[in-house]
């Protein structure tokens, strides 16, 4: 199969495996913070591959694992309303909240329906006008566009019954982050779809200021062993900069025109993540002049304040200091099927990555 | 007159209604001698060996697909789970939950095609029940099939796989994923054209002519919901030997594996309707295989992994660029990714 069969040769795989092991003598740690990496690396079993000296941690890459358990407890809150229909990609519907979570909910009789795409959700208020539908924003600035895109769609349809819940989040204050709080990586591997938005220009502080290099990586193994390898070669020749591994997909400058979707329809705002808090705008809240789609606005509720459980070590494990390993609750009390904190929930987390691929 | 096209409560009341669609769709194509009685209970002769029982529901989502409909299945599932264990499939006996407003049309195409499915895989429908709720009470139409069928006391083994052994090999006689896929790209919600076909097919067949080659057949499973991996993975747990899986060797469609790759699914996990995984002594691996390759069925099928006394209890995978990892039971539905 084209454009996957060539990133996926063994020979190729195993000469790069080669080279790192030839040109690494430090002992170092490499994060990734995109949760569709966690799973390649761990899919393919690429640790194996490595040398001693170069260690793989997972960052805070999977959206459905950064989000607050207040926002699936408000989402729950929405889906309990008579004359709402929640619309959601299917990785939220698990996510246990402080009670309950939406599948739950979907199973008391709550109308909540996976949809692959904001699109979907649009149609689905557009069959429903009696209905509030209310879309659950969540990921980076991969799916941020898409959210952008559908509320733009909805107020020239005039959708009045369409509803964005936004939880959506950009990367670049998490990364740094990371680093302020003194989590001990040498470099990052940058991620890749969300680059293909931005572009690079948003880690170029990275290598000023922190002095870690970022290599923006594609999903497949060449790409991710490629990755290392440049990272490797930086580190060893104490040379930190930006750098495009995944040129057949990331531009220098991103997308611009979805990156003006983005600045259309969001601002920047504070916004809190599992594990790291609040961040400084780090989130994107919908502006004023959309905020007649805007659930937060048009559908107030009140929820109580979340209930964390006992024991998840989630925000370590997201903040790169522990390994999925290292929790107590980790395949005992918690595992996909009845996961107690979000990094086991989402296909992506680290945990479920760990505990599908490497236990 | 009014024109019935469409099924009502009537047709589950016992009634005229109800005797009119025995008589028009269920004898009609199911027909032989233990229906034509309409008794209670069907007598049956089953002589040599042990019984093997066995009952399957089928509720799939939708009804018709590209490569066969809910009818398919319903008869193959029952006589896959049969032949697996080692069994000759004999009688089934097929349920019908059915929602008001189904169409006839609709009824009569899966009767249809159940019947041409038994008569391919030599079984005999014998006896059957028919209801009808109310419209929303369930999805179109479920259907439940039990089955039984005589087992020799020489393949009582095959259903636990307590002969395998070091060094067996693991064969599938076909392509993985195809019916789970081409089920989600039916769903209109997914929007995806992908010439994907279900492989439901009834693999008794297939299943004797490899147990007429080879007497050293440890185990076999038919690998539907779960796939693949949830069939090895269980497999392995608890027991003395590990299983290693060579990606490599999976034989799967590039249908199945662009829309896999879509929507960021391990093929290893998606429903098949006319897989079995084969656990066969080393020396007759390769005169199975042929054997397979001869039939319809098994046209594609491979080795793809061996029993090692490595990691007992755990099944692993070689990937495809020389990495390792574990294969582990699905837990939930396999949810697509977001991004």
């Amino acid at each position: 199969m084209k454009y996957i069969d060539e990133y996926r040769n063994k020979e190729i795989v195993l000469q790069i495996a080669e080279e790192i092991k030839r040109v690494s003598t430090r002992k170092i740690k490499i994060m990734e913070v995109c949760g569709g990496h966690t799973m390649s690396i761990q899919k393919f079993g690429i640790p194996y591959l490595l040398p001693e000296t170069v260690e793989l941690i997972s960052g805070p890459g999977c959206p459905v694992c950064v989000t607050s358990r207040s926002f699936i407890d408000k989402a729950i809150a929405y889906a309990r309303m008579d004359d709402v229909i929640i619309t959601t990609y299917g990785d939220l519907i698990r996510v246990p909240g402080s009670h309950s979570s939406l599948d739950n909910e979907k199973a008391q009789g709550a109308d909540v329906r996976i949809v692959y795409s904001i699109m979907d959700a649009l149609m689905i208020a557009k069959k429903n006008r009696r209905k509030k539908v209310v879309f659950l924003g969540i990921g980076f600035e991969t799916t941020a566009p898409a959210s952008a895109a559908g509320i733009i769609r909805a107020q020239m349809a005039g959708l009045r019954n369409f509803y964005v819940y936004s939880a959506h989040k950009v990367m670049p204050p998490a990364m740094e982050t990371l680093i302020d709080e003194g989590v001990k990586i040498d470099g990052y591997i940058g991620p890749g779809h969300v680059s293909t938005i931005t572009g690079e220009g948003i880690y170029l502080d990275i290598p000023k200021k922190f002095g870690l290099g970022v290599v923006i990586s594609g999903f497949e193994p060449v790409d991710l062993m490629q990755s290392v390898l440049m990272l490797v070669k930086q580190i060893e020749n104490n040379d930190p900069k930006v750098e495009i591994e995944y040129t057949r997909v990331v531009k220098p400058e991103g997308n611009i025109k979805a990156q003006q979707m983005l600045e259309e329809v969001f601002e920047a705002g504070d916004d809190w993540w599992r594990g790291l808090g609040v961040l400084k705008d780090s989130g994107l809240k919908i502006r004023e002049k959309y905020s007649m789609h805007d659930a937060e606005v048009q559908i107030p509720v009140e929820v109580a304040p979340p209930i964390e459980p006992k024991g998840c070590i989630c925000g370590e494990i997201l903040k790169g200091l522990k390994k999925p390993k290292d929790c107590k609750l980790f395949a005992k009390v918690c595992t996909p099927s009845d996961p107690v904190g979000a990094c086991m929930v989402s296909s992506e987390g680290s945990c479920a990555a760990y505990y599908l691929y490497n236990r | 007159m009014i024109k019935k096209d469409r099924i009502l409560l009537g047709h589950g009341s016992g009634g005229k209604l109800s005797h009119d669609l025995i008589d028009s769709i269920f004898v009609k194509y199911f027909d032989n001698d233990f229906l034509r009685q309409q008794t209670d209970s069907a007598i049956l002769d089953l002589k040599g060996g042990k019984i093997a029982f066995t009952t399957d529901s089928f509720v799939v989502d939708p009804v018709f697909f590209p490569g066969g409909n809910i009818g398919n299945i319903a008869i193959a599932g029952t006589v896959n789970d049969l032949a697996v264990s080692g069994a000759k499939p004999k009688y089934l006996s097929c349920g019908f939950i059915i929602e008001e407003g189904f169409p006839l049309v609709d009824l009569e195409t899966i009767v249809k095609t159940m019947a041409e499915e038994a008569k391919e895989a030599g079984i005999i429908i014998v006896t059957g029940d028919t209801k009808v709720v109310d419209r929303g009470k369930c999805d179109k139409i479920f259907i439940n099939t039990s089955g039984v069928g005589v087992i020799e006391e020489t393949n009582m083994e095959i259903g636990s796989g307590s002969k395998i052994e070091a060094g067996d090999k693991i064969i599938i006689n076909g392509s993985i994923g195809d019916h789970g896929m081409a089920v989600m790209a039916a769903r209109n919600e997914l929007n995806i054209s992908a010439n994907i076909k279900s492989d439901c097919a009834c693999l008794n067949t297939l299943i004797k002519e490899s147990m007429d080659t080879s007497a050293h057949i440890k185990f076999m499973r038919d690998a539907t919901r779960g796939g693949i991996g949830t069939v090895l993975s269980e497999l392995a747990k608890d027991r003395k030997f590990g299983i290693h899986l060579q990606e490599d060797k999976l034989p799967i469609n590039d249908g199945v594996r662009g829309m896999c790759e879509l929507l960021g699914f391990d093929p290893l996990y998606v429903a098949n309707e006319g897989k079995v995984v084969m656990i066969v002594g080393k020396d007759d691996a390769d005169k199975v295989l042929k054997t397979l390759k001869n039939n319809k069925f098994g046209r594609n099928a491979a080795i793809i992994g061996e029993v090692l006394e490595k990691h007992p209890g755990t099944a692993w995978l070689e990937t495809i660029i020389g990495g390792k990892r574990i294969i582990d039971m699905l837990s939930g539905q396999q949810l697509p990714r977001i991004c």
